[in-house]
């Protein structure tokens, strides 16, 4: 019977992040998957980061994730969007070759040499105590283990949609995950129901490019890894066309055959991701929405054309299709659907993603109710460390508010809980300002080396930069300007103003790195990725103070946790409501009971005065 | 850390009230009130000074970190406990930097966090909680009754539609988003602004319904004042007797009328006399009567009382109804007869000035405001800045929804988020 420290069930985005993760950590990882060479696949849009989900990919590389160095493989168009705006709201995106991608993360994966790749269905758990010690496959061989990580996306009791067809399946060709399902749902753990939908894929030699728009990739790519300076493949346009009111019409006429519209449909979609019969409906007073033609690679002709997602028959989506200008002879090649699928309620976790129920069991990806790649991949990286830690017995690691994006996510799913599919936006963090994506290494490096999970050529490329960064920022601090020697740079100050540093000139809005830069050469002279950090912190350095302190409470309180045997009950003063809130979340720490609905900082206090009653009274908490 | 500070005994009228000052702003922001500042640990009377103005002459205490119950640098002011006395004091403190006014439990938490407090007090704060609720509730029914809740309303509103706008200038720039938000944007913020203006020059009357109204009772002696007092009060605070004359000073009741906090006031039965005390009694009943919220005049057989012109808005009822037959409106402090239909008079009557007196009811709801105000300014003029910071603007905003928490609840990012997706056809 073979041994392994961690088991990751799952090669999706959420799998290849948690196995590689708990590979870097030392672990001795399995990774079983139904099809291993579906490891990686994209199985929606051909594009990885953006706004927010720029953010999530910079910190999956600051911790050593496969993600950013495979995007930056596959990337056929970078775009570093709100480049307009300041640092801290840009986010780096690009279109990705799927196939590049996928053997991208594969060959990650290929490189550990304590990661087995195993090729077959677990059908059950093997529980001891404490907790998950192995898996059943299919062929009736059992793995034991340590702990596992579950990335099961939307095969469990996944049911694809398509008019009034339906089938089951966790994407088109691939089978739903019945038996763990059933199994799970055996746990008695609380499920919802979410639903998503995908574009018909269209066949690009049938388009006429010749009258759409076309939009290019930035002449100066923002890479994904820290790693990385430039592209490796071919750089490409997408096309930009719209829909019209004949368009909006076929939908209209048709609703009644949409699988979302027909009354078919049970699960919860996403807002942000209305399907065109949505758009049609909801938004009636606009004739016309974008639709952005994606080429889904180099040498793949398959192009996904991003706005139209449906559940229409696939007559229809061919007749509305067929109404847009650029794709009146378009053949489709797959029509789109929409499916329901099965999550788990996140608030079953705690911070470490690991089961409050069930020792030893962490649940990554879309089962927690995300959507995206992004959001995925970085719930598996941090599900991928704490098992590893689970196994090596050593404390569980969990990512603060303050700190970075996955903080944000992770808090507000095992705090909150979703309600649809939950996708990353910079709205939701509320240190904005300071948590930015080029400064995600800064933020997060220190942390993983801590931990274990960053290699040594990054730590030496890392440390060299922060202190570039450190000692670029001192200089630029001591060296001051005056009016007269702004001017010759274009700053206007004003005769009398008094003389700014560098530091404080750099931070003005509008004034640029090479307007500095030419009066100093130590900015000049640093490298870009240092320009970049020194000039963004400057940038919000008089908005940072507050940020700071409010993150610094913030950590205090974190710091602070609450005997998961605390007994609310009896503390005098609480209201029966807040008490059976405090019970039912489970707060871990302070500044979670604090963030709860209601709470006082006078209830908190009662908190903690229970906490030292137990502790004993020369307990501190500062 | 911030320094903090609060009024650390009860509310109202007290011999004394204390102020307390806690962090390391504690002792300079003190001296910017008091010259020179006592050594530390010895009691010193000092004239507490702002603007060149006397405001009041009190006991100065300090403490220094580690030997303070806090654990950080304290100051103590005890001061005259006359409610105008320790809103002075309080508002001088407030405009001074770094330093705020303490949420309820926060002298605690730091006393807790520094290891200098010891288990009983942490459960006092239980009392504390209990009170604070009740008080919230009381506030959050009158929020939610009449125009204070129209306002609140309207705030919350606008800043979420705020945040909305400021948010998908941000996050979903690359979606159909159209480039009027800021202007929109900028229109929200100073129509809100606005109003936080108006309710901030309103704050003062406001304040009396923190402290309470004044009634007072006026009639001829005899007419059944101070047994009505009496009955009211649920005990004798009034000597009542068939000599006419026998209430000489003003004397208060605090009670509660339906959910206003009252002061009744008792005054000398009203007649020309030549007894100088008892003229004098009369002229102080009318003066204090005169600078009352509500009066209420008790009638006799004769009708009304000398010296009074009854005003639009007095309530005016018949005295003694259990002895007198046939009274349309009577009243009897004796039987109880009337009361009710008194009491509910008085309260409809407050009631009405209630709307007009605005939002502010406490000093907390003006700091919020105010700071809330501050941060729309800010909001309003990076708006109008050369190179627009969205999102620095947006920081800004936020700061105002959290400033303003206490009165329009906390905004949520779904809340948020919610707008977003209602308003804007997001999603490519």
């Amino acid at each position: 019977m073979k041994h392994f420290d961690v088991i990751v069930i799952g090669g999706g985005h959420a799998g290849s992040e948690a196995a590689a993760a708990s590979a870097r950590m030392g672990a001795k990882t399995a990774l079983v998957t139904l099809k291993v060479d579906g490891i990686g696949q994209m199985s929606c849009n051909p594009a990885i980061g953006g706004l927010g989900k720029g953010h999530l990919v910079r910190e999956i590389d600051a911790l050593d994730g496969l993600m950013g160095v495979a995007a930056d493989r596959a990337g056929i168009q970078f775009r570093l969007l709100n480049r307009s705006k300041g640092p801290a709201v840009q986010g780096p995106r690009a279109q990705a070759d799927r196939k590049l991608y996928r053997s991208a993360i594969q060959q990650l994966l290929a490189e550990f040499e304590n990661l087995s790749i195993i090729e077959g269905e677990v059908v059950d758990f093997v529980s001891g105590r404490p907790g998950v010690q192995g898996v059943t496959l299919s062929n009736g061989n059992t793995v034991t283990c340590r702990a596992v990580v579950l990335t099961a996306g939307t095969f469990l009791n996944g049911v694809i949609h398509v008019g009034g067809e339906r089938r089951d399946g966790g994407r088109v060709g691939d089978k739903s995950s019945a038996r763990l399902g059933a199994l799970l749902r055996d746990m008695g753990l609380p499920t919802g129901r979410l639903k998503t939908g995908t574009p018909p894929r269209l066949d690009g030699r049938t388009i006429d490019w010749s009258r759409l728009e076309m939009q290019m990739g930035d002449a100066k790519p923002s890479l994904f890894s820290f790693l990385n300076r430039s592209p490796t493949a071919r750089q490409i346009a997408c096309g930009i066309t719209h829909t019209n009111p004949q368009t909006h019409d076929i939908v209209q006429d048709n609703l009644s055959q949409s699988a979302m519209y027909g009354g078919h449909i049970e699960g919860t979609g996403p807002r942000y991701c209305p399907s065109i019969e949505d758009k049609v409906v909801r938004f009636s007073d606009k004739s016309s929405h974008q639709v952005f033609l994606e080429p889904e690679g180099l040498d793949d002709s398959t192009v996904y054309p991003n706005g139209i997602s449906t559940s229409l028959p696939a007559s229809i989506q061919k007749k509305f299709v067929r109404s847009i200008a650029g794709l009146e002879a378009v053949a489709i090649t797959q029509p789109g659907y929409a499916i329901e699928y099965d999550f788990f309620d996140p608030r079953c976790l705690s911070h470490s993603l690991q089961l409050l129920d069930m020792e030893g069991l962490f649940f990554a990806g879309q089962i927690n109710g995300t959507t995206g790649y992004e959001e995925a991949a970085a719930q598996g990286l941090v599900a991928g460390i704490n098992a590893a830690l689970y196994a090596a017995d050593r404390d569980q690691a969990v990512f603060s508010r303050s700190e970075s994006y996955i903080g944000v996510m992770i808090d507000d799913l095992v705090t909150r809980g979703v309600t649809e599919p939950y996708r990353m936006f910079t709205s939701r963090a509320e240190f904005r300002l300071t948590l930015r994506a080029d400064n995600a290494d800064i933020r997060l490096t220190e942390v993983g080396l801590k931990l274990g999970c960053v290699s040594d050529n990054r730590r030496r490329l890392f440390e060299e930069k922060r202190s570039s960064v450190v000692s670029l920022r001192q200089a630029l601090t001591c060296v001051a300007f005056g009016p007269k020697e702004l001017e010759t740079i274009g700053v206007f100050v004003g005769a009398g103003a008094t003389r700014r540093s560098a530091f404080a000139v750099l931070g003005m809005p509008g004034v640029t790195i090479e307007q500095v830069a030419s009066l100093c050469p130590e900015l000049a002279e640093a490298d870009e990725s240092v320009q970049t950090v020194v000039a963004a912190d400057a940038i919000y350095a008089p908005f940072s103070d507050r940020q700071l302190a409010e993150a610094k409470l913030l950590k205090r309180d974190e710091a602070i946790s609450i005997p998961v045997d605390l007994n609310y009950g009896d503390i005098a003063g609480l209201s029966a409501e807040l008490r059976s809130k405090l019970m039912a979340v489970r707060p871990e720490n302070i500044a979670q009971a604090a963030s709860i609905e209601g709470m006082t900082p006078a209830a908190t206090v009662l908190i903690l005065g229970q906490i030292k009653r137990r502790n004993g009274p020369k307990a501190r908490f500062a | 850390m911030d320094t903090i500070y609060a009024l650390a005994t009860a509310r109202g009228r007290a011999g004394i009230a204390v102020i307390r000052l806690s962090g390391p702003l504690a002792h300079s922001a003190v001296g910017q009130i008091v010259t020179p500042l006592p050594p530390m640990r010895v009691a010193a009377l000092r004239a507490l000074k702002w603007d060149g103005d006397q405001i009041d002459e009190g006991v100065v205490l300090l403490f220094e970190a580690g030997a303070s119950f806090t654990g950080e640098d304290v100051a103590e002011l005890q001061i005259h406990g006359s409610g105008a006395t320790v809103q002075a004091v309080l508002r001088c403190l407030s405009v001074i930097p770094g330093l705020r006014l303490a949420q309820a439990g926060e002298f605690t938490r730091r006393a807790l966090d520094n290891g200098r407090l010891d288990l009983t007090q942490v459960e006092g704060l239980a009392d504390l909680i209990d009170a604070e609720t009740e008080a919230q509730r009381r506030q959050a029914v009158r929020v939610l009754a009449g125009s204070i809740g129209r306002v609140a309303e309207r705030w919350r509103s606008g800043m979420v539609r705020a945040l909305a706008l400021i948010a998908s200038s941000i996050d979903f720039s690359d979606e159909d988003i159209p480039a009027s938000v800021l202007v929109d944007l900028d229109r929200i913020l100073e129509a809100t602004l606005q109003e936080m203006r108006a309710e901030l020059g309103r704050f003062s009357a406001s304040e009396r319904i923190r402290d309470g109204f004044e009634v007072a009772i006026l009639g001829s002696p005899n007419a059944g004042k101070s047994t009505l007092l009496n009955y009211l009060a649920g005990r004798d605070v009034a000597i009542t007797s068939e000599i006419a004359g026998t209430t000489r000073d003003v004397i208060e009741v605090r009670m509660d009328v339906a959910g206003l906090p009252v002061t009744l006031l008792d005054t000398a039965g009203l007649r020309v006399i030549d007894d100088r005390l008892e003229d004098l009694g009369i002229r102080r009943g009318l003066e204090r009567a005169a600078g009352a919220d509500l009066r209420i005049i008790l009638l006799d057989e004769n009708g009304l009382p000398p010296l009074v012109i009854p005003a639009t808005g007095d309530i005016l009822v018949e005295g003694k109804c259990d002895v007198r037959a046939g009274l349309d409106f009577g009243v009897s402090g004796v039987t109880g007869a009337g009361v009710d239909q008194l009491l509910s008079a008085v309260h409809d009557a407050l009631a009405d000035g209630f709307g007009s007196a605005g939002v502010l009811t406490r000093e907390r709801h003006r700091i919020a405001v105010s700071a809330a105000s501050e941060a729309l300014v800010m909001a309003r003029s990076q708006l109008a800045a050369s190179v627009v910071q969205v999102e620095v603007i947006a920081d800004s905003i936020q700061a105002a929804a959290r400033a303003l928490d206490v009165l329009i609840g906390r905004i949520d990012v779904e809340t948020m988020l919610g707008e977003v997706f209602s308003s804007f056809c997001i999603g490519k």
